[in-house]
């Protein structure tokens, strides 16, 4: 890529932007299809036939060959596998990853089936994380107490350690078996919400609290922290004005691993409240080898994490336009 | 969060002249680890992390010390009893001694996250160390690929990797393992990017050392803290992922024992029965809250202290 780059700088500012931008897009595209090969490889070669599988899983004795042949003829896999690459490919361009072993659906019904239901739960355990863990990192980097700062840094260090279907376990024990206060399983509403974006906020939370009160401690130690504070100005706004704002681009460039590491974790909290969604499909999937679907969702999650990053190239061109060029030129 | 008070750079390369080579290592390593117990000694949080952690490999390592109880053993008579003195973590559904089943799970929850963690670092390592060093296309081509790897996360990914690995212990780690690869694979890259720009990996280039022994030599001493730290790190991690891939039932198939199968079993005695999953579950938090601390000593600090 360094080549590209050399001539980028003369071009003027716009240029190098949408350069810097094109460039970006490629390395998506790029990520994405590398994606959905590895799981090819991965899903479709090492383990054997997936209508052998389908067969042998689905407690079907008596199929003759005849009938394996023309299921294998059915799903493709008769054919050598570069032609089934190739063909699989050109389906999954066109959106379409094939049909589901177990149910006969399509796979992608089957995902968009699920996905409104995990996209509510991700999205109210998401802000909530953001929330909390801003929270937490500008009261540990805001208080002159010892105690309380040493406290709100403990909680994140918890928060990382405890594994989420334990989370999950335990507030459903005390607040809904013990309490009685909410309801423990099933969707019904945005009350049947609250306990499973709780469990799936609080590794995020966490996470994120570590990496702000991080980059907030370096930041503060700037010398342009020292002149606002030279100046006269009060804590909290030299926090929010002059160090948050500084802060947030290392905390930007983990967006994506965040965002899907949150959806990867509705695998384990639906399970555990029982919630239909993406997580319950995964499993599913993983249980009865669903090989269409799994490479579906593989293939959704990197779309999701090549989404993302580029919203944060987006957004860190807003935060300082210098960036931008910056990172053009590092390149 | 200080380190561990050790000097950096390793005692075996010191250059000095007294005694044969084996003794001088020999005094060094006694001295160095005299060093780090005085290091861990002033930090009391810090050593009872180490006594849990120790504690939980002595029971993976010899569960029949800590507890008598067969884990097996089925015993109707006693089912559902709480907490008490002859059931210090009570019994399960079917009577058996919990205490008995979370020692004997550590042996297999331990061991699991070990194998994960050396697949990781040793396959992450050779990737980074041979893209770092060798530089050019291999480099670039290798870390797309890890970057590829990066955009699935993890828990995902080694899901998806038990579809083709197959249901059990040995399989499930081996998915976390390899999920782990690419992590390893970028710090490694890094750190011999790092090291290599030393003024002494240039001097010995110069002098005419061979380029392998100058990476065994010189560089790999060197990224050892940055990777011990993300090894202990990942050591929690792994046990917390093969404790999900458990708890989702694709690792230990009942009736053994394994922490996050434990807690699955739990499942449906929270309303009856809150030891079932406590028990396993707060095994499986200390083990990791403990591996995450004793991996922020090997970690520069960044807070303030």
């Amino acid at each position: 890529m360094a080549e590209l780059v050399a001539v980028a700088p003369e071009l003027g500012r716009g240029g190098v932007v949408g350069r810097y931008l094109a460039v970006r897009l490629a390395h998506s595209v790029f990520v994405v299809w590398a994606a959905y090969t590895l799981s090819f490889v991965i899903l479709y070669l090492v383990p054997g036939d997936p209508v052998e599988m389908m067969v042998s899983s689905s407690g079907v004795i008596s199929v003759t060959a005849q009938q394996i042949a023309q299921l294998r003829a059915e799903y493709g896999v008769d054919r050598p596998p570069p032609a089934q690459y190739l063909t699989n490919l050109w389906h999954a361009l066109h959106l379409d990853f094939g049909r589901s072993l177990q149910r006969g659906q399509s796979a992608l019904d089957i995902i968009g089936g699920a996905l409104p239901s995990t996209l509510e739960l991700a999205g109210a355990a998401l802000l909530l994380a953001v929330l909390v863990g801003w929270a937490l990192a500008l009261g540990a980097t805001v208080t002159r107490v010892r105690w309380l700062q040493r406290f709100l840094l403990a909680l994140p260090a918890l928060g990382v350690a405890v594994p989420s279907f334990f989370i999950g376990l335990v507030l459903l024990q005390v607040l809904s078996f013990r309490w009685h206060l909410l309801p423990a399983f099933g969707d019904d509403g945005p009350r049947g919400l609250i306990l499973p974006a709780i469990t799936l906020s609080v590794p995020t939370a966490a996470f994120l609290a570590r990496m702000l009160a991080q980059s907030l401690w370096r930041v503060l130690a700037d010398p342009h922290v020292t002149t606002a504070r030279a100046k006269g100005l009060g804590r909290w706004r030299i926090h929010l004005r002059h160090a948050l704002r500084n802060a947030l681009p290392p905390v930007l460039a983990v967006a994506g691993v965040l965002v899907g590491n949150l959806l990867a974790g509705s695998v384990v909290v639906e399970t555990v409240f029982s919630r239909p969604g993406l997580g319950r499909v995964v499993e599913a999937a993983v249980t009865s080898k669903d090989i269409p679907v799994v490479q579906a969702l593989v293939v959704l999650f990197a779309v999701v994490f090549v989404t993302v990053n580029l919203l944060v190239d987006l957004a860190y061109h807003l935060l300082d336009p210098q960036v931008t060029v910056a990172m053009v030129r590092r390149r | 969060m200080s380190g561990l008070g050790v000097p950096s750079e390793s005692v075996a390369h010191d250059g000095g002249l007294g005694g044969p080579p084996a003794q001088r290592r020999r005094t060094g390593l006694s001295r160095r680890g005299r060093e780090i117990c005085r290091g861990v000694l002033r930090q009391p949080i810090l050593a009872a992390c180490v006594v849990v952690v120790a504690v939980a490999v002595a029971a993976a390592l010899a569960p029949a010390a800590f507890t008598g109880a067969d884990p097996l053993r089925v015993r109707p008579t006693a089912k559902l009893h709480s907490p008490d003195g002859t059931h210090p973590f009570g019994t399960d559904q079917l009577g058996r001694d919990l205490f008995a089943r979370v020692v004997h799970g550590a042996g297999l929850s331990l061991s699991c996250a070990a194998i994960a963690v050396l697949v990781g670092l040793i396959a992450g390592s050779l990737v980074g160390l041979t893209a770092g060093f060798v530089g050019g296309a291999l480099d670039a081509a290798v870390m797309r690929l890890v970057d590829v790897l990066l955009a699935v996360p993890s828990l995902l990914l080694a899901t998806t990797l038990v579809t083709t690995f197959g249901f059990g212990p040995v399989q499930t780690a081996l998915a976390v393992g390899t999920s782990s690869v690419a992590g390893f694979a970028r710090l490694m890259r890094a750190e011999v990017l790092r090291v290599r720009e030393q003024a002494y990996v240039e001097a010995a280039l110069v002098a005419g050392a061979r380029r392998l022994s100058v990476l065994r030599r010189h560089i790999l001493p060197h990224t050892r803290g940055a990777v011990l730290a993300l090894t202990a790190l990942d050591f929690g991690g792994a046990i917390l992922a093969v404790s999900a891939l458990g708890f989702l039932g694709f690792g230990a198939q009942p009736p053994t024992p394994e922490w996050g199968a434990l807690v699955a079993g739990g499942r449906g005695y929270l309303d009856t029965a809150w030891w079932m999953t406590a028990a396993p579950g707060l095994a499986v938090v200390l083990t990791v809250l403990a591996l995450n601390r004793i991996s922020q000593a090997f970690d520069t600090p960044t807070g303030p202290r």
